[in-house]
């Protein structure tokens, strides 16, 4: 049976902050931008080629009113991660911290096959991005 | 708390997260978070259910758990390379919190870990991760009331 991935939701404080993120500094394209009222916005970015978007959830859109302060906590406190592949992770890596990204960890050889760093998108999600290594 | 305070109070963790082996103190960690010393440990307690010393000792002893797990480091050497001074205090901390030696920790078969991304077993390698036995002062049970100790 087939199965696919096809939108995963990285939940965001402010939308806009976060599609320049994705955009402008790791390259992702926009899919769907479509407004529907004040209240929500269908936003969806992938990798150029890829079918697997990224649902950029803003928080103030997607989550009910009684849930909406604890999921900004949970945001801001840095508790969800997004895990990305690139192909020369270093030259990634400089380009975000040139551009101020706050840096969780520079890039380092991992026993399990990769090399990874990590930083934090605008909203505080930790990104996670990796090579694998030998290539 | 407000959404600014709490990324504030997350860059602070982070850089606990990152400089680890030095010897952070509570007025550094509170620079980091643009907070008085006092509020500081107030509000990172709040936020995160611990004291930043607390934390700073967790993260010590997760990383201390990875070192040795790799098995060509002393004891010794990993006391030293996660920021404790003192190897006794290291040895009778890791006993308390890991529930054994780190001798005994080791000398342990931890192939099942190998496949793990490192941030995965940071995370749930941290003593208190699974919830053990939290007391008043803090989940890794140091001395009372650490938090007013560094006030």
């Amino acid at each position: 049976m087939p199965l696919t991935i096809t939108h995963t939701p990285v939940y965001c404080l402010d939308l806009d902050q976060a599609l320049a993120f994705y955009t402008k500094q790791l390259g992702f394209e926009v899919r769907q931008d479509v407004p529907m009222g004040p209240e929500m916005r269908w936003l969806t970015v992938a990798a150029p080629g890829s079918a697997h978007e990224l649902l950029l959830a803003g928080v103030d859109h997607h989550i009910p009113p009684v849930d909406r302060a604890a999921m900004r906590d949970m945001v801001s406190k840095g508790n969800l991660a997004v895990f990305l592949e690139v192909d020369d992770l270093d030259a990634v890596f400089e380009s975000l911290r040139a551009a101020g990204t706050e840096v969780l960890q520079e890039p380092v050889d991992q026993p399990y096959g990769v090399r990874d760093c990590g930083v934090r998108d605008p909203s505080g999600n930790h990104l996670r991005l990796s090579q694998p290594l030998g290539r | 708390m407000d959404c600014g305070d709490l990324a504030h109070l997350r860059r602070a963790r982070d850089l606990l997260d990152r400089e680890y082996a030095r010897p952070l103190d509570v007025p550094g960690m509170a620079r980091a978070a643009l907070m008085s010393p006092s509020h500081f440990a107030r509000q990172f307690r709040a936020a995160f259910g611990e004291t930043p010393y607390a934390y700073l000792q967790s993260r010590r002893l997760e990383r201390a758990m990875a070192l040795l797990r790799r098995g060509d480091l002393s004891v010794t050497d990993v006391c030293l390379a996660v920021g404790f001074t003192s190897l006794g205090s290291f040895s009778s901390t890791f006993s308390r919190l890991v529930g054994e030696p780190p001798s005994a920790y080791r000398g342990r078969d931890h192939a099942s870990m190998a496949p793990v991304p490192a941030c995965v077993a940071r995370t749930w390698t941290r003593p208190g991760w699974r919830g053990p036995e939290r007391d008043e002062t803090s989940r890794i049970g140091e001395a009372p009331r650490p938090a007013a100790a560094l006030a």
